[in-house]
């Protein structure tokens, strides 16, 4: 291959307008964003690993008893609800689950937003979407478990 | 001929010489905005490094391919590219290590491209300005109060080993542009800034690990890092990168509690 030293190629490309490169997504200049100063991220990778652990045995034995003992999954009914939730009990189990595995799943989901999401104005709108998802679920599935009417028509 | 023997000699004993093919990915902006795979037939000694085989490209076939090295001993840390799909050194990969040679002939193309997740200025020439502000941001050197010491600062030899393997960072961004997470972002630090960040912050001699700390417990600091493991993998100089890391996510959490 012959090196054209008079900067006319083929294509139109020479040593004085040369074709555009891509620039990766997001790179670090030194107009970056400076710290914030807060702990937010260290407490949501800590509440990730917390709730992981907690997460793997509320949902196990949820799962066995939803599931798997006394009848399987056939029993499960109206009525084999309500009488789960007369006890205080298993109304905090459902509520502690309810609110670990949403923000447990809410958090990793951003992770995997701020990971893929090349462009700043798909990253904001994806999480706006998944927050408000997020929140919905929670607040609509605490709303259940406190007014749960057993006697209802 | 002045010196035939001179031009006998090499003829006379090629016999360790083996065919390998070297597919490397070119791109050159002055010719044409799309980058293409070209293939190099070498006749080398397999018991040379990449770097020898990128060389003879150069020198005896094509001399528009362009790469960055220095030293060539694995010093300088100028010509890590991606060979085979792994971020290495050319200077301290050999031949027959990554050409599976069988016969005389090697049966694997060696595929060399440049690191992924930065710009390309041209064939395995990258632009390492966002990676060197990533360094700087680290603020990589000596922070300390008070009246300057008369003498040198000591430590003792246990509080030096405790940063000894983050010193041996060359800078050759086999990690960072190795990492996914910088992929996709590249304002996320990325372990080579937090490697020197590292050796700083566990200096006993050091008093700015405080402000360091801060500055990686931000959004794009230590706590986007998934423990692949791909820049322990890519250290051309054996550093623990992950575990580097791992140690001042702990640092930064006995912090707090
Ligand atoms: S930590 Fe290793 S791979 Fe990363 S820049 Fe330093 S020497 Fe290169
Ligand atoms: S040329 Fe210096 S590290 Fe390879």
């Amino acid at each position: 291959m012959a090196i054209d030293t008079n900067g006319s190629s083929p294509s139109g490309y020479g040593p004085d307008h040369p074709a555009p490169v891509i620039e990766p997504p997001r790179a670090r200049t030194r107009r970056t964003p400076r710290t914030t100063r807060t702990n937010f991220e260290m407490y949501g990778w800590l509440f990730m690993r917390v709730s992981g652990i907690l997460l793997v045995v509320l949902v196990i034995t949820h799962l066995m008893i939803q599931l798997v003992l006394d009848g399987g999954v056939s029993k499960v009914s109206f009525a084999f609800v309500a009488g789960r939730w007369a006890s205080p009990f298993w109304q905090a189990w459902d509520l502690i689950m309810l609110w670990l595995a949403m923000l447990h799943g809410g958090l990793g989901l951003r992770t995997i937003i701020n990971d893929y999401a090349q462009r700043d104005g798909t990253r904001f709108w994806l999480k706006m979407l998944l927050y408000t998802a997020t929140v919905f679920t929670v607040l609509l599935g605490t709303l259940v478990i406190f007014t749960f009417d057993p006697n209802i028509s | 001929m002045a010196t035939p023997t001179l031009e006998k000699q090499p003829a006379a004993d090629t016999g360790h010489l083996v065919t390998v093919t070297f597919r490397i990915r070119r791109f050159d902006p002055e010719r044409s905005a799309d980058a293409y795979w070209q293939d190099f037939e070498l006749r080398i000694d397999p018991k040379e490094r990449v770097l020898d085989g990128l060389h003879q490209i150069k020198w005896e076939h094509d001399g528009s391919l362009t790469f960055r090295r220095s030293c060539a001993h694995g010093i300088c840390g100028s010509d890590a590219m991606r060979i085979n799909g792994k971020n290495r050194l050319a200077c301290k990969v050999l031949i027959k290590d990554i050409a599976d040679v069988k016969d005389g002939v090697g049966t694997k193309p060696v595929v060399i491209e440049a690191m992924k997740g930065m710009t390309v200025l041209k064939d395995l020439i990258v632009d390492m300005d966002p990676f060197f502000q990533a360094y700087r941001d680290m603020m990589p050197f000596l922070i300390t109060s008070g009246n300057e010491p008369t003498r040198e600062r000591r430590q003792s030899p246990r509080d030096r080993e405790r940063f000894d393997d983050t010193t041996k960072c060359i800078l050759c961004a086999a990690c960072t542009s190795s990492c996914p997470v910088f992929w996709n972002d590249g304002q996320y630090f990325g372990p080579a800034a937090i490697v020197n960040a590292h050796r700083f912050i566990f200096d006993s001699r050091d008093e700015g690990g405080e402000q360091r700390l801060e500055i990686l417990n931000d959004r794009d600091g230590v706590w986007r890092c998934r423990t692949i493991f791909n820049c322990t993998d890519a250290c051309p100089r054996g550093i623990q990168v992950t575990k580097a890391i791992q140690e001042v996510k702990q640092a930064l959490i006995t912090r707090r509690f």
